[in-house]
C-alpha cells in the first residue's frame, strides 16, 4: 500500500513547445481511487504513463510512497497495469489463468495457490477456480483479468481507459465491479478516462486536466457543486452546464427581463480586464419552468426532448433576449433545461424558464476563474 | 422500425461490403456467409467472411477504438511494417428493432498465414518454437525502430508466414498500440517484458492442452525472445569506434547489417578533432534488403528469406552458365524465364495454390538437395519438381487460408482433434 505523489512532474515531447503535462502537483492518498479525466490530448494518459515509467519525466519527480521512482524501470515500480492483457487461455484452469505470471516469476506453488484463492474470494470466482474459462460469462472473464493484477499484490493499480473496448452493457457492469472491488481491496488506484460520467461514478476524487494543466482536484460532489473555473464547469456534468457572458451594470446582471444583483464579494472581484463582463453558468436542473410573463423568466423554443425515464431534458433555442449573446451548453448554442418527465412539452413549443435563486455560478470573464 | 444509417470508412470501399448482414450481431451471423470462426477465447467477437474472392476478418469493437486501430494499421502500412491490411470501419449499425450494434473493424485476411496454434498442432520440426520466436523478435525490432509501442505483444496477436526455412511474423492486433516519434529504452524494455510474459503464458496454455512437447521449457523460450531481440537491436543500433586507418570497418558494418536482412538508410559518421578515430552508428535501417534486391532484379515480390534463397539460386545459375561478366539484370531475367517460371508451372495447377510460389520454389530446391544426395547424382530441376509434387506436396494441407474452425464446429472441444487444417480445406478445396 502506498501514496502516489506527482511533484512538479513535467513531460515535454521532443519537437514540441507546449508540455504535454505541465508541472503536475498531485498527492494521492493510500488506498484512494483517483480518476484522471479530461478531453483527448489533455495529458491524462501521459500522466499515467509517467507514473508507470512508460514516459520520460523531463522535470520534477514522481514518488510511490517515500520512494522516488522517477528513474526506476517500469517493472521495478511495483505497479500493475490492470486489463493490459485480458486474453484468457482456453486450456488452463481459471486458477492458472490468474496465477501464471507468479509461476513465471518463480513464486512457490503453495503461495501462488494461496494468493489465487484469496483473490478468487474477493472476485466471487472461488467455485470456478478449477474450471476452464469457457465456463465463464463475459463479466466473470473480466474479473479473471482483474485477478491477474490482484495476485501480484502491487502497491498501485493503473487503469488506462479499461472500459473503452467493451460493449455498452459490459461497460456499465464492469464499471461498478471495478469501483466496489477497489474499495474492498483498498489498493491505491489511478484510473484514466475521457468520460466524466465514469469519473463521477467511480472516483473518490477526480482530477480534471486540460491542455497539460491540472484544473481542479476534488470529490465528485465538489467538482459538480463548486467548479473552480469555466473549463471544469463546462466539462463536469451531463448534460452540460449552460454558460454565457453577461454585462454587469451597477453591480447587477440582466438575465432576460430580470436583474440579478451580484453579491458584493463577487462584484468586488471583477477587474478592469473583465471589461464590465462576467461569465455566469447554471445547470439544467437550476432552471424552473414557469408561467409565461413571470418576472425574470426567458423563453426557450423546444428543439428536442431527451427522455431518460427518471428525468427529461429540453434542448432549446433562446427566444428572448437574456443579455448574453453566447449562452449555451457544451459546444452548442442550445440551452438545456431539466423538466418534469411526466409533463413534457412538444417539439416546437415555447416554454418560459427562470433560474432558481442562488443556483448561479460566477466566473471571471477574463481568466475564467471562479468568483463565488 | 429504425433503419440503419451505416457509415463506411475505407480507403477503397468494396461495394460487396454492403451485402453483408450488418443489422445482425456478428455473433449470430448465418453460417452461409462465414468462412470460419476464430479459435480460442477472444475478448471480441471475430468472424472470417468470404467477400469478392478473398477472406476478410471482422471484429466487433467500440467505435473510437475501431477508428484508432484502423488509423494505426494504415500508418504501419505506410511505415512498411509487416501487418494486416485494414479494409475499413463500419459504424451506425442497428438491428431491425432499433437496437444499437457495436462498430466493426474490417481487415483483410493475410493469405498463406498460419496462426501459432495451427503450427504447434501440426507435426512440425522440433525447433518450430525457436523459429517463431526469431520471427517475432525481428517483427518487434522493426516495430520499435518505427516508434511503435505494441502494448500486447503475443503469439496470438501475430500471424506467421513460411519464409523459406524460417517464418516471418505479421502484426494482427494493434488495439493497444501507440505510435511515437521514437521509443525510450524504458518503453522498449516494458514491451519486451510483456511479450515474454504473454508468450510463456501462451506456451503454458498449449502445454495444458497437451499440444506442446513435454520436453519444452516454456520459460526458456520466453527468455530466448528477450535475448534474440536484444542481439538484433544491438547489432542494428550500436555505435562503434575505431582508428581512422581501419575504414574498412564501415563497409564491414554495412555488410553485417545486409546479412541480417537490413539496409542502412542513414549512417552517422563522426570523427574526433584530430581525425585519428572514427565513430559510426546506423541511424536509419530498413528491413527487406534481399527482398528489395530480388524485386529490383526480377519483379518478384516475396519475403526476405525466400528472396535470400532465390538470390542464392540466381548466383548458382550465373556460375553454372558462366555469365559472371554479364549484367546482373540480364542474368536475372533469364533465370526467371528458364528456372523459376518453368519450375512453378511444372506443378499441377490444383496443387500449386497450397503454398505461395516462392515457398514452393524454396521447398523444391530443398527437395532437390535431398534427392540428389540420396541418388548420389545431381538431380535436374524437372525431375526434382516431379518427385516433390508426388512425394511431398500432394500430402500437404492447403495453407492458403487456414483460419480457425468451420462454422458449426465447437471452438474449444474440437480443438485438440482438429489439427492444423482449420477450415481452409473444406472451404477452399
Amino acid at each position: 500500500m502506498a501514496t502516489v505523489t506527482f511533484d512538479h512532474s513535467t513531460r515535454v515531447y521532443p519537437g514540441t513547445e507546449r508540455p504535454a503535462v505541465d508541472q503536475l502537483n498531485l498527492h494521492i492518498e493510500d488506498g484512494e481511487f483517483l480518476v484522471l479525466v479530461g478531453p483527448s490530448g489533455c495529458g491524462k494518459s501521459t500522466s499515467l504513463r509517467m507514473l508507470a515509467g512508460l514516459e520520460d519525466v523531463n522535470g520534477g519527480h514522481i514518488f510511490i510512497g517515500e520512494r522516488d521512482v522517477t528513474d526506476v524501470q517500469p517493472k521495478d515500480r511495483d505497479i500493475a497495469m490492470v486489463f493490459q492483457n485480458y486474453a484468457l487461455y482456453p486450456h488452463m484452469s481459471v486458477a492458472d489463468n490468474m496465477g501464471f505470471a507468479l509461476k513465471i516469476a518463480g513464486t512457490p506453488k503453495a503461495e501462488i495457490r494461496q494468493r489465487v484463492e484469496e483473490a478468487a474470494k474477493i472476485l466471487d470466482l472461488t467455485e470456478y477456480l478449477d474450471r476452464k474459462p469457457k465456463a465463464l460469462s463475459g463479466g466473470q472473464r473480466q474479473r479473471v483479468a482483474m485477478g491477474r493484477a490482484i495476485v501480484r499484490q502491487p502497491q498501485v493499480f493503473l487503469m488506462d481507459e479499461p472500459l473503452s473496448n467493451l460493449d455498452a452493457k459490459l461497460r456499465v457492469q464492469t464499471r461498478t465491479q471495478i469501483a466496489s472491488l477497489q474499495r474492498r481491496l483498498g489498493v491505491t488506484t489511478v484510473y484514466v478516462t475521457h468520460d466524466q460520467t465514469e469519473a463521477l461514478t467511480m472516483g473518490d476524487r477526480i482530477a480534471v486536466l486540460n491542455a497539460g494543466i491540472l484544473q481542479q482536484v476534488g470529490t465528485p460532489r465538489e467538482m459538480y457543486d463548486k467548479p473552480s473555473n469555466v473549463f471544469v464547469a463546462g466539462f463536469i456534468g451531463s448534460p452540460a452546464m449552460n454558460i454565457g457572458h453577461f454585462t454587469v451594470t451597477d453591480g447587477k446582471v440582466s438575465v432576460g427581463a430580470a436583474d440579478i444583483p451580484l453579491e458584493r464579494s463577487i462584484a468586488d472581484k471583477i477587474t478592469e480586464a473583465d471589461a464590465g463582463k462576467i461569465t455566469l453558468g447554471f445547470r439544467p436542473e437550476a432552471l424552473d419552468v414557469v408561467g409565461s410573463g413571470t418576472a425574470g423568466a426567458f423563453d426557450v423554443e423546444v428543439n428536442l426532448v431527451e427522455e431518460l425515464g427518471s428525468d427529461a431534458f429540453v434542448y432549446g433555442s433562446l427566444k428572448s433576449k437574456v443579455g448574453a449573446g453566447d449562452l449555451g451548453a457544451g459546444d452548442s448554442n442550445q440551452v438545456i433545461v431539466r423538466i418534469d418527465p411526466r409533463n413534457v412539452p412538444a417539439k416546437g413549443e415555447t416554454i418560459s424558464v427562470a433560474i432558481q435563486a442562488g443556483q448561479t455560478h460566477a466566473f471571471s470573464a477574463s481568466t475564467g476563474e471562479r468568483l463565488s | 422500425m429504425t433503419t440503419q444509417n451505416l457509415q463506411i470508412t475505407a480507403a477503397a470501399p468494396d461495394p460487396a461490403l454492403l451485402d453483408l448482414p450488418w443489422e445482425v450481431p456478428l455473433e449470430d451471423w448465418p453460417a452461409e456467409v462465414l468462412a470460419a470462426l476464430p479459435r480460442g477465447i477472444s475478448r471480441h467477437v471475430v468472424r472470417f467472411v468470404r467477400m469478392s474472392g478473398r477472406v476478410i476478418a471482422i471484429k466487433e469493437i467500440g467505435e473510437s477504438v475501431a477508428y484508432r486501430e484502423y488509423e494505426l494499421l494504415r500508418q504501419l502500412r505506410r511505415l512498411d511494417v509487416p501487418s494486416v491490411v485494414p479494409v475499413g470501419v463500419i459504424t451506425g449499425r442497428r438491428s431491425p428493432d432499433g437496437e444499437h450494434l457495436e462498430a466493426v473493424l474490417v481487415t483483410e485476411h493475410l493469405q498463406f498465414s498460419l496462426p501459432y496454434r495451427a503450427l504447434f498442432s501440426q507435426a512440425l520440426r522440433p525447433d518450430t518454437a525457436t523459429r517463431l520466436i526469431d520471427a517475432l523478435a525481428v517483427l518487434l525490432v522493426r516495430l520499435h525502430l518505427a516508434g511503435f509501442y505494441w502494448g500486447d505483444v503475443s503469439l496470438s496477436n501475430t500471424l506467421f508466414r513460411r519464409d523459406a526455412d524460417r517464418f516471418s511474423a505479421y502484426l494482427v492486433d494493434a488495439e493497444t498500440g501507440d505510435l511515437h516519434r521514437a521509443l525510450s529504452p524504458k518503453q522498449r524494455a516494458y514491451d519486451l517484458d510483456l511479450a515474454r510474459t504473454n508468450i510463456i503464458g501462451e506456451l503454458m496454455d498449449l502445454a495444458a492442452g497437451e499440444l506442446l512437447d513435454e520436453e519444452t521449457d516454456e520459460i526458456s523460450i520466453g527468455d530466448a525472445l528477450v535475448s534474440r531481440y536484444s542481439e538484433l537491436w544491438n547489432a542494428l543500433t550500436f555505435a562503434e569506434a575505431f582508428q581512422a586507418d581501419e575504414r574498412w570497418r564501415v563497409a564491414a558494418r554495412i555488410d553485417q547489417l545486409n546479412n541480417l536482412g537490413f539496409d542502412v538508410g542513414e549512417l552517422e559518421i563522426t570523427t574526433d578533432i584530430d581525425g585519428t578515430s572514427v565513430r559510426i552508428q546506423p541511424k536509419v535501417v530498413d528491413a527487406g534488403h534481399h527482398s528489395r534486391r530480388l524485386l529490383r532484379l526480377t519483379g518478384l515480390d516475396v519475403q526476405e528469406n525466400q528472396a535470400r534463397r532465390m538470390l542464392n539460386d540466381l548466383d548458382s545459375f550465373r556460375a553454372a552458365s558462366d555469365r559472371q561478366g554479364d549484367e546482373e539484370e540480364f542474368v536475372a531475367h533469364d533465370w526467371l524465364r528458364l528456372v523459376f517460371e518453368p519450375t512453378i508451372s511444372a506443378v499441377p495447377r490444383d496443387l500449386r495454390r497450397k503454398l505461395e510460389p516462392a515457398q514452393l520454389f524454396h521447398e523444391i530446391l530443398d527437395h532437390r538437395w535431398f534427392v540428389s544426395e540420396q541418388a548420389r547424382r545431381d538431380v535436374p530441376m524437372v525431375e526434382a519438381t516431379h518427385s516433390y509434387v508426388e512425394n511431398v506436396l500432394r500430402h500437404r494441407p492447403d495453407e492458403k487460408a487456414i483460419l480457425g474452425l468451420a462454422p458449426g464446429e465447437s471452438p474449444i472441444e474440437g480443438e485438440d482433434e482438429l489439427g492444423g487444417q482449420g477450415a481452409g480445406d473444406e472451404l477452399f478445396g
